[in-house]
C-alpha cells in the first residue's frame, strides 16, 4: 500500500476522541484493584483477629494512609508515564519522599528501643506471611493495570513497568493492612516497604515484555 | 510545515474531527517520518526501504493512539516518542539494539521532509487480502479511488455510517496484524 493511500484511509476513519478518557480508565482500574484486593483479603485471609475491637482499626487505617501517601503520587506519575513521551514529564523525588519519611521514622523507632528490640519487632510471627502475601496478591491489580496501560502506548516500557509494579504493590499492601495485626513502624517500613519495592523491581523487569504495543 | 505550532494546531483541529486538517497533518508527518527513518537507518547501514514500512507503522500508531495526546501539551514530543518507539521496536525485532539509535530531541523528528513516497515492502497488501470482503471493499474504495466516505457509500450501495464502521474495523484489524505480538516476520 502506498503511504498516501494509507493517509486517505486513516482520514476516513477520523472520529473526535476524548483525551481524558484514558486517564479516567486508569484511575478506575486502580480503584477497582483496591476493591478486588480488599475483597481477596477479607474473603481468603480474613480480617485481623482483633477486628471486633474498634481501636484496632486505628493502626490499620494509619497503615492504609501511609501506603496511600506512596500510591497517590505514584498513580499520578503512572498516568503521565503511560502516554507516549510521558517519561520526560516525570521526576522521582515526590514518589521517593514518602518512602524516605517512613524509613526515617522506622530508624528513629529502632534507635529509641533497647538493643535486640529491632530483631524482635522485625521477625515477629507475621513477617513471612507478609512477604509472601503482598507480592502474591499484587499480581491481580498488576494484571488489571497492565492491561489498561498498554492501550495508552507508553514509550519507556521499563520505567512504566516499574510504576505499574509500584502501584500494584501499594494496592496490595492496602488490602493486606486489614489482615495484618503487626502495627510497629519498623515492621511496616521493612516488610511493606520491601515487598512494594520487590513489586516495583518485578514491574521494571516485566515491563518491556508485557507493555509492548 | 515542520514546526510545533503547525503540527500542533493541525492535531488539535483533527481531534475535534476536522478531516482536512487531519489529512494535512498526516501528509506533513509522513514526510518528516520518512526522512527521519531514512536518516536513522542509513546511520546503521540498513536499507532505506524499511523506512516506508516504519512510516506507515508510525502513522497507524499515531492514528490508533491519538486519544493519548493531551491537547494542552506540546505535540512534537508526543509524536517523536511514538516515532522513536516504533524505530527501536523495529530494530529490536530485527536483531539490532537500541544503542543504534542516538540520544535525540523531539525536533530531530521534523528536521527534514521527504516526499518521495514509495510502496511499502511490508505486507499490508497481503494483510488487506485477509480482511473480510466488506471491510476490504470500504478501505479500497476510500484508498484506491480517493473517494469521500459519502461517495464510497453511494458507490457500494451501503450507508455512510456502514462505510465508516467497515473502515474503522478494517483498520483495527490491520493495526493488530502489524503489532509486535502477532507479527511473524
Amino acid at each position: 500500500m502506498r503511504t498516501d493511500d494509507l493517509i486517505e484511509v486513516l482520514s476516513a476513519d477520523l472520529e473526535p476522541v476524548d483525551h481524558r478518557q484514558t486517564s479516567r480508565r486508569l484511575s478506575y482500574a486502580i480503584a477497582a484493584g483496591i476493591l478486588i484486593v480488599v475483597a481477596i483479603v477479607f474473603g481468603i485471609l480474613g480480617a485481623r483477629p482483633d477486628v471486633t475491637n474498634l481501636v484496632s482499626w486505628i493502626p490499620a487505617l494509619i497503615k492504609v494512609a501511609a501506603t496511600m501517601a506512596i500510591l497517590v503520587p505514584a498513580s499520578i506519575y503512572l498516568i503521565k508515564l503511560s502516554r507516549p513521551g510521558g517519561e520526560h514529564a516525570v521526576s522521582l523525588a515526590l514518589v521517593l519522599l514518602p518512602f524516605a519519611i517512613i524509613i526515617t521514622l522506622a530508624s528513629l523507632s529502632i534507635a529509641a528501643g533497647p538493643s535486640g528490640h529491632a530483631k524482635l519487632v522485625l521477625f515477629s510471627d507475621d513477617w513471612i506471611e507478609c512477604v509472601v502475601s503482598i507480592p502474591l496478591i499484587a499480581i491481580v491489580p498488576f494484571a488489571v493495570i497492565t492491561w489498561v496501560v498498554r492501550q495508552m502506548a507508553p514509550t519507556d516500557l521499563a520505567r512504566t513497568g516499574a510504576f505499574v509494579g509500584l502501584v500494584a504493590g501499594c494496592v496490595s499492601a492496602i488490602g493486606y493492612a486489614f489482615h495484618c495485626a503487626d502495627d510497629s513502624v519498623p515492621f511496616f517500613a521493612v516488610w511493606y516497604g520491601g515487598t512494594i519495592g520487590l513489586c516495583t523491581f518485578a514491574g521494571w523487569r516485566l515491563g518491556p515484555k508485557l507493555l509492548r504495543w | 510545515m515542520t514546526s510545533e505550532s503547525d503540527f500542533g494546531g493541525l492535531m488539535r483541529a483533527s481531534l475535534r474531527g476536522d478531516t482536512t486538517a487531519y489529512r494535512a497533518l498526516l501528509g506533513g508527518l509522513s514526510a518528516s517520518l520518512r526522512a527521519y527513518y531514512k536518516r536513522r537507518l542509513a546511520r546503521i547501514g540498513r536499507s532505506a526501504s524499511e523506512a516506508e514500512d516504519l512510516t506507515q507503522d508510525a502513522l497507524m500508531a499515531i492514528h490508533s493512539r491519538r486519544h493519548t495526546y493531551d491537547p494542552s501539551a506540546p505535540f512534537l514530543p508526543w509524536v517523536h516518542a511514538i516515532a522513536r518507539y516504533k524505530l527501536i521496536d523495529h530494530l529490536r525485532r530485527t536483531r539490532a539494539t537500541s544503542t543504534d539509535v542516538p540520544i535525540e530531541q523531539a525536533k530531530d523528528l521534523v528536521a527534514e521532509s521527504d516526499y518521495a513516497a514509495a510502496e511499502s515492502a511490508q505486507d499490508i497488501q497481503r494483510l488487506m487480502g485477509k480482511l473480510p470482503g466488506k471491510m476490504r471493499g470500504a478501505i479500497e474504495s476510500v484508498k484506491l479511488e480517493g473517494l469521500s466516505v459519502a461517495e464510497a457509500a453511494q458507490r457500494t450501495g451501503i450507508s455512510e455510517s456502514d462505510v465508516k464502521i467497515s473502515v474503522h474495523r478494517g483498520l483495527k484489524k490491520l493495526t493488530e496484524a502489524v503489532s509486535p505480538k502477532r507479527r511473524t516476520s
